[in-house]
């Protein structure tokens, strides 16, 4: 089947199976930042934005996405080195493979929630499991991004 | 990865024809959300969009707050309405379930159809004085739909929650924020009394009646009151053992949770 959707403010037609999920369907549109982890809407590695909202790609069926948005790390490009440099910072980053996932998140909380708390920060990134470093100097680092209005 | 068959992903143009569709084959699936759909179907001749038909809607009217059946948790969740329902409790229960990610896709509706018996959300709907919207059946309440079947080939289309003044008390246990209840408790105080409902039993929410009337009797509720309640519930709520909790520790913890949220809701 054929979708049109809009992927990192782009105008995009995937050509997908009904029962895709839109984790397959971005890898194999070579969008390779959305990577795969549990497969089974756990670990949170898979995170995209929908329509601005985190979700998990592998769990979500790629026909459901006709005519909305979707943004990958790289349509966040400025935002992500921002948050990446926070957390390179605090020695927040190891493996490195939900990085990513991560990124989108905190910059969706960022657009959802004016000055969160810590346990409403903690709450938000529940569904971001993978995270190898640790959670603490994540969360130092996600303090400091949001509290940065440039 | 794991594999989902499906054969055809269908928009209907009416709800009619979605009706149509979904009662001609038992494969035939409605997709909600599809946050579960991986876990629990590996073959569909046929999924059935709804989401052409705005059931998405959360609408607080004079007397009530209609939840459409699209709605996700995380709408549900922050909805100022819901928010305002005996201290909140249907957003504390659904802001327990998962992470945000997997809240903005799934969705009330299908939470309720799947009657899933680690729901957090069903006992909190039945301490609330809630009715379900069907396609074809009208207007059921949450207690009727529970306790039969023929709704399972129906269209959901909303659920009403009657506005109520009130306290409430919601408790999930569960080893993380990403695990199923061990055991959950849902406990409303309203003009209509105090209302209790037990769930992940391991069985699916339950009503405490026996001892939610015997709470409404008494005149006074002091910790004798609250121990013989205690009792009661034991006996009528029925409790068991798999992977998540023993028998014996979710009787211990049913009994904690009833003593707290009773004291709770009637402060």
């Amino acid at each position: 089947m054929k979708i049109n959707l809009i992927v990192n403010n782009q105008k995009k037609v995937f050509h997908c199976e009904p029962g895709d999920f839109l984790l397959d369907t971005l890898r194999h549109y070579n969008y390779l930042s959305v990577r795969r982890g549990c497969d089974t809407t756990n670990c949170g590695v898979c995170t995209v934005l929908f329509d601005g909202k985190p979700v998990p790609s592998c769990s979500l069926l790629t026909a459901k996405t006709e005519g909305h948005h979707i943004t990958t790390v790289e349509g966040i490009q400025d935002e992500a080195e921002k948050i990446a440099n926070y957390m390179g910072d605090e020695g927040a980053d190891q493996c490195g493979y939900c990085n990513p996932s991560l990124a989108l998140t905190v910059f969706a909380m960022k657009q959802e929630l004016t000055n969160p708390t810590k346990e409403d920060i903690k709450e938000y990134l529940v569904g971001n499991l993978c995270r190898c470093t640790g959670y603490i100097s994540q969360e130092r680092a996600v303090m400091k991004y949001l509290g940065d209005k440039s | 990865m794991i594999d989902l068959e499906v054969l055809e992903y269908i928009k209907p143009k009416n709800l009619e024809e979605a009706y149509n569709l979904f009662i001609q084959d038992k494969k035939n699936y409605i997709i909600a959300g599809g946050a579960w759909l991986k876990l629990s179907t590996k073959k569909a001749n046929k999924l059935i969009s709804l989401d052409e038909f705005n059931l998405n809607e959360i609408k607080t009217t004079k007397d009530s707050i209609e939840i459409g059946a699209l709605a996700t948790l995380r709408e549900v969740e922050t909805n100022k309405g819901v928010l305002g329902l005996c201290d909140g409790i249907l957003s504390i229960a659904v802001s327990k379930i998962m992470g945000i990610n997997v809240r903005n896709i799934a969705t009330i509706g299908g939470s309720v159809m799947g009657k899933f018996a680690f729901s957090d959300i069903i006992p909190v709907l039945e301490v609330l004085d809630t009715t379900l919207v069907f396609f074809k059946h009208g207007e059921v309440t949450l207690d009727e739909f529970l306790s039969n079947s023929k709704f399972g080939k129906d269209l959901l289309l909303k659920i009403k929650i009657k506005k109520e003044t009130g306290k409430g008390f919601f408790k999930k246990v569960a080893i993380t924020p990403l695990d199923f209840s061990i055991i959950n408790l849902a406990c409303t105080n309203t003009e209509a009394g105090i209302r209790l409902s037990i769930g992940s039993t391991p069985y699916i929410g339950a009503k405490a009646t026996n001892t939610m009337k015997y709470l409404n009797e008494a005149k006074e509720i002091n910790d004798d009151i609250l121990e013989h309640s205690q009792r009661i519930m034991l006996e009528e709520i029925k409790f068991s053992t798999n992977l998540r909790g023993s028998k014996e520790y979710r009787e211990e913890l049913a009994q904690v949770y009833l003593k707290r949220a009773v004291k709770q809701v009637i402060k």
